[in-house]
């Protein structure tokens, strides 16, 4: 065997949401100057989207550009695609001071689906967010803490979640999905 | 006796029965009965003893403020104390024990006490065990620990599942009387985002048991109206079984639900605890009746005229057959009058007021109620049960005019508003002389951040205590709070209730008036910590003056219930011995929670498998499966050494030193920080960070580095690896990884925000593999066509190469046990991959993973440092004679002015050298080296201390690093070691280096 593994090699539970580990996800941390045209180009050129505003996500399906701070961006692309985004943004970012570097296996991203408000139940259990429909919806982006681990979220559609944290709690945020997932568990304030 | 009604009860579902068993008894109950209204339908009135005294105590209230009647819950697994009665709906099958007796409930030998009550006054152990001193610690204090204490702690681990959960609001409204249902919906409809949470089952509070009608209809009639109306509204979220625990800085609420208490078995978690921010807080907590303090009033049977109320009209319960009722407001009233209405029997009225009641009077008296003005209760006849009380004149001493026949006594003594969740963030009160209470004082709010309240009482809770009032006053609120948070409140009027006219209250705070020290002997005021009038009288009399002082010395308030019943009257009481008002007195603290909290709501999912995040290596199955013995690192567990079946833990430390010195060792190295450094001026950044020079490094070379803090003092070390000419990798501790990236940021972004720098914390991207030893070119070689012999990749060197299988990997040529050794650095995704291919490979090598004290013994031996051992934040690096470490052609480096005060240059600084014992044994961690004389303490004068200490398998003998006082002027001087056995171990000072002193080994 010679192949890369996730953190808990696609681990799933169904309870009252499915959660599931995604597997190897390509990453890339990228700094600096995000107003700068040479920055949006790079990014557009990379990943074809836009830079989004503070707190948001740009993307789709397993291309996302993420608002990590204002001067830090989070890249996903596939795995295998990592060091080809690598090379093209260090091209077009050549001339200008930045920083960006493949942050792939440093952390793990799970899935929650389901019932959209079930999902939102979920997440809200454990993290210190304002989960209500008005107040996060797809396309915002959110780094905070997951019980006592630093996690981020997004929606990638109404009726799902997408968590990312670093690799080595994988096992404990999973447990802690299950656990905010638990058969039985629904507040009901969402739906 | 008490017993269930044949009519009535409209909280239950008679057609249901549920058994459940007290102390072993079986007792029948029906749906909808709380376990106080089961025990009174079976005539349990004495549930408990109480603290001190182990008096015989029944049920004394219907709601959360009740101080006696508490029971152990549940058997094993679901076994809870201090659970009271009151706010637990029975369920079938439920078994409970009273508490705070031995051997029996019914025969209880700590009862004695109530015989020495004379000799056990306020402060009693204060003043008994002070002398003789040492007594305290071994006779006194372990005596009154066995003694002290209500309930039982659970033995068993809890079975049942907590959860948090974190929600927004506009407007929280807590409690859902006729007062939060009507703030709820005045504030729903201007379309504020409520919540309105209800600590009991069921909506409206007290009012469809007081009665009175709202817009033309019975008040019930309202309450259901009102239910459905907000049912309706979207934006309103009602929850009931959720009390509002705690209110806190920036409205934050804490909310405290009780999901499945009442349906044991079910699959959702037990309770729930919401961790809530609102832009407004209502609190329309209501109000609580208080007793009042004549003899006896802790007999079994007397309780507030609100609770026999309740129970005769919620749960169809008559406490007696022949009730007294007495008073000093109108609203006890309505006591006589329901229970007369249900056929049962009042003998007297005793109203303490001269002038007699109002309107409900006027009613009691046509029903025929016998009504006494102007008297009082001089004691309650009986001992574990009501059998009578004595009347007498309030205003004199408590001579008995007459002897009546009862078998319970409904008391009021009037109503204290709920302040508590108004009062927890800061809400002043007033005290309210008319109505002889305290209340919210409206100017004095809790602020926010703004300056602006964010907490509004209503109803009860503000001291209205008239429905009419309380309607208008809730209606001001809910549109208040509405208000505040952005929303333009409606036109819709509040409803309209009927107004009563009531005669005012009378503050009695001791029956009689006069009340002679043996009859304040026997009138309780705290029930649950068994405190009465003349303790605190006595209190002020030894000078407590201080509310808090005169609390914490008699123990008023400071029970389970937190003084709900016996505040007011206590600090009554206070004010009166002091000759001073009651709002100068004053009351004592407000706290979260409002009545207990479970403490696993508070830990939520924090407990098992998710109690703590464990960090994990890629490795780590592997370890686990391998004996590893684990160390916490941080949150990351290592392994301490891998233990083969039958091997102690010295054994498999021999076997891996050993062995990695003799031909091959593995150590799982992922957990060292590894930090990126990049741009224009990364160089110049480094160079401020580390003690040495690091801008000179040449990609593909690593330097050791040492990293202090703006005082002078060593923060981790580390090996510095240069990517190319703009990257830095830093290595920091396992530890420090964090703490380390922050310090980059903070200076980063708060000194050197200018400078054209970018950090990133890579740590967890690379599994790191130490491979170590003589053999370790060989088994690499094994696994890479790339050429990584001493010309390509000297000592300090790094390059990338790829591994079989296409593994990607940085090699760094680099050792911390001093013999040849390479760390691999590959992708965390294929660390495992690697690991079994090196084990594999290595197998010929006899290769074997060490763990981190192999790892340690290894560089003791070579004489390096570890942060946290020969550092412990007091240490610079000239201490431990690292000058060679520190540039002196640098300006300037975080640490370097600080080096150089006084202090710091100090010649009599202890300095780092190694230990050699003369006998070979190994000194203890942390010992001191003594010196001649004692200090001013009369303690030995010490000379210098060990850091690290180990038995060294390669030299076959105990080796240490110490700093001591001129150390390294002073080899070969023999130090003293006192150990705690009084014995002394000799060692030599010698230099910290024991193993291949000229470096020969990692060099090959």
């Amino acid at each position: 065997m010679s192949e890369a593994v996730s953190a808990l090699k696609g681990a799933s539970f169904d309870g009252i949401v499915t959660v599931e580990e995604m597997g190897l996800q390509g990453m890339i941390t990228l700094r600096g100057d995000l107003a700068s045209p040479e920055m949006k180009k790079a990014v557009k050129d990379a990943t074809g989207l836009n830079v989004p505003e503070q707190g948001h996500i740009a993307g789709e399906g397993g291309n996302w550009v993420a608002w990590m701070s204002p001067d830090e961006l989070l890249l996903i692309v596939a795995y295998e695609s990592v060091s080809d985004t690598e090379a093209s943004l260090r091209d077009a970012l050549s001339k200008v001071h930045h920083l960006a570097v493949n942050v792939s296996d440093t952390r793990a991203m799970f899935r929650l689906s389901g019932n959209g408000a079930l999902v939102r139940e979920a997440i809200a259990k454990l993290c210190p967010v304002d989960m209500r429909t008005e107040a996060f919806a797809p396309g915002q982006f959110r780094r905070s803490r997951m019980a006592q681990v630093p996690a981020a979220i997004w929606m990638p559609d109404e009726s799902s979640v997408q968590v990312v944290c670093f690799r080595s709690v994988a096992e404990y945020a999973f447990n802690l999905l299950k656990g905010a997932a638990a058969p039985g568990s629904e507040v009901s304030l969402f739906s | 006796m008490s017993t269930r009604l044949a009519n009535g009860g409209r909280l239950l579902n008679k057609g249901r029965a549920l058994d459940f068993t007290f102390n072993g008894k079986r007792f029948k109950g029906v749906e909808g009965d709380t376990l106080a209204s089961a025990l009174l339908a079976n005539d349990q009135m004495m549930v408990g003893r109480s603290f001190k005294y182990h008096r015989p105590r029944g049920i004394v209230a219907s709601g959360g403020e009740e101080p006696n009647a508490l029971v152990g819950l549940g058997e094993d697994a679901k076994f809870e104390p201090n659970q009271r009665v009151t706010t637990t709906e029975l369920f079938d099958g439920l078994t409970c024990t009273s508490q705070n007796h031995w051997p029996s409930l019914e025969f209880d030998i700590g009862a004695v006490n109530s015989k020495l009550a004379r000799f056990l006054p306020a402060g009693f152990y204060y003043k008994t065990f002070m002398f003789p001193r040492p007594f305290w610690k071994h006779i006194y204090e372990p005596f009154i620990r066995q003694s002290a204490g209500l309930g039982k702690a659970p033995r068993d681990r809890d079975q049942d599942s907590y959860e948090h959960f974190y929600a927004f609001f506009d407007v929280v409204v807590i409690g859902g009387g006729v007062a939060g249902l009507q703030a709820a919906k005045a504030a729903g409809q201007a379309g504020a985002k409520v919540l309105l949470m209800e600590q009991t089952p069921h909506w409206g509070g007290r009012a469809p048991v007081d009665g009175g009608t709202i817009d033309g209809q019975p008040v019930d009639n309202f309450v259901d109206q009102i239910v459905s109306d907000l049912e309706t509204m979207e934006n309103v979220t009602l929850r009931t079984r959720m009390m509002g625990s705690g209110v806190y800085d920036h409205g934050y609420v804490l909310g405290y639900e009780r999901v499945s208490d009442h349906q044991p078995g079910a699959k959702s978690p037990r309770h729930r605890l919401w961790r809530i921010r609102a832009g407004q807080i209502v609190t329309a907590t209501g109000a609580i009746e208080r007793p009042i303090s004549f003899a006896g009033n802790d007999v079994p049977g007397v309780m507030l005229a609100s609770a026999v109320r309740d129970y005769a009209v919620n749960y169809g319960v008559s406490v007696g057959d022949r009730t007294v009722v007495v008073t000093n407001n109108d609203d006890a009233y309505r006591t006589a009058i329901t229970l007369k209405k249900l056929g049962l029997d009042v003998p007297v009225i005793v109203d303490a007021r001269a002038g007699g009641g109002g309107a409900l009077a006027g009613e009691a008296a046509a029903l025929g109620i016998r009504v006494e003005n102007g008297k009082g209760i001089a004691r309650v006849k009986g001992g574990k049960r009501v059998e009578g009380v004595e009347i007498c004149t309030q205003a004199g001493e408590g001579a008995a005019l007459e002897l009546i026949k009862c078998d319970a006594v409904a008391m009021s003594g009037g109503w204290s508003p709920v302040v508590h969740l108004w009062s927890h963030c800061g809400g002043k009160l007033l005290w309210d002389d008319e109505n002889a209470m305290f209340r919210p004082d409206g100017d004095k709010a809790p602020t926010g951040a703004d300056g602006k309240r964010f907490v509004i009482p209503a109803g009860s809770a503000d001291g209205y205590l008239d429905l009419a009032t309380v309607l208008e006053n809730a209606d001001v609120a809910g549109k208040a709070a509405a208000e505040a948070t952005g929303y333009v409140p409606g036109k819709a009027e509040a409803p309209v209730a009927t107004p009563e006219t009531a005669a005012p209250i009378e503050a009695v705070w001791m029956m009689p008036q006069g009340a002679s020290i043996k009859l304040r002997m026997k009138a309780w005021l705290d029930y649950q910590n068994d405190v009465k009038v003349s303790d605190v009288q006595l209190a002020a009399r030894e000078g407590y003056e201080s509310v808090e002082h005169a609390k914490r010395y008699t123990t008023l308030g400071m029970a389970t219930d937190q003084g709900k019943l016996s505040n007011i009257n206590g600090l009554a009481i206070l004010s009166d011995s002091l000759s001073q008002p009651i709002p100068q007195t004053g009351t004592t603290t407000f706290r979260p929670p409002y009545t207990p909290i479970s403490l696993a709501s508070i830990a939520g999912e924090a407990r098992n498998e998710t109690f703590q995040p464990l960090r994990k290596t890629p490795m780590h199955a592997w370890h686990e499966e391998n004996g590893a013995y684990w160390e916490p690192v941080g949150a990351w567990r290592r392994p301490y050494c891998y233990q083969k079946p039958g091997e102690t833990i010295e054994e498999a430390l021999h076997r891996e030193i050993t062995q990695t010195r003799d031909s091959l060792g593995m150590l799982d190295a992922s957990t060292l920080g590894k930090i990126i450094v990049k741009g224009p001026d990364a160089g110049k950044f480094m160079d401020m960070l580390y003690t040495n020079m690091m801008s000179t490094l040449k990609p593909g070379r690593c330097r050791y580095g040492l990293m202090c803090n703006e005082n002078g003092f060593l923060m981790d070390d580390g090996v510095v690896a240069r990517l190319d000419e703009d990257t830095f990798l830093c290595h920091t501790t396992t530890g420090g990884a964090e703490n380390i990236h922050g310090h980059m940021e903070e200076w980063l972004q708060t000194e050197w925000w200018d400078w054209k720098v970018y950090t990133a914390n890579v740590t967890e991207q690379y599994a790191q593999i130490g491979v170590v030893g003589l053999k370790s070119r060989k088994v690499l070689e094994k696994l890479t066509d790339d050429d990584i012999g001493g010309d390509a990749l000297s000592f300090m060197g790094w390059k990338e190469i790829t591994l079989t299988g296409g593994i990607p990997a940085r090699v760094f040529r680099i050792s911390f046990a001093g013999e040849l050794s390479f760390e691999l650095a590959v992708p965390a995704s294929r660390g495992r991959e690697l690991w079994d291919k090196l084990i594999e490979a290595g197998a010929e090598f006899n290769v074997t993973p060490y763990g981190t004290e192999a790892m340690h013994i290894m560089r003791a031996e070579k004489g390096f440092i570890m942060i946290g051992d020969e550092t412990d934040g007091t240490v610079i690096p000239q201490d431990l004679g690292m000058q060679w470490a520190i540039s002196k052609k640098k300006e300037d480096y975080l640490g370097k002015r600080a080096q150089e005060r006084s202090h710091m240059t100090d010649p009599t600084r202890w300095k780092l050298v190694g230990l050699e014992t003369l006998d070979g044994s190994t000194l203890p961690d942390g010992a001191y080296a003594t010196a001649d004389g004692t200090n001013a303490n009369g303690q030995r004068n010490v000379q210098g201390r060990v850091t690290s200490t180990y038995h060294s398998p390669t030299l076959g003998r105990g080796i240490a690093m110490g700093l001591v006082l001129n150390g390294p002027d002073r080899m070969g001087d023999v130090l003293d070691f006192p150990k705690v056995d009084g014995t002394v171990i000799k060692a030599k000072i010698v230099e910290p280096i024991f193993y291949d002193k000229d470096g020969e080994k990692q060099n090959v």
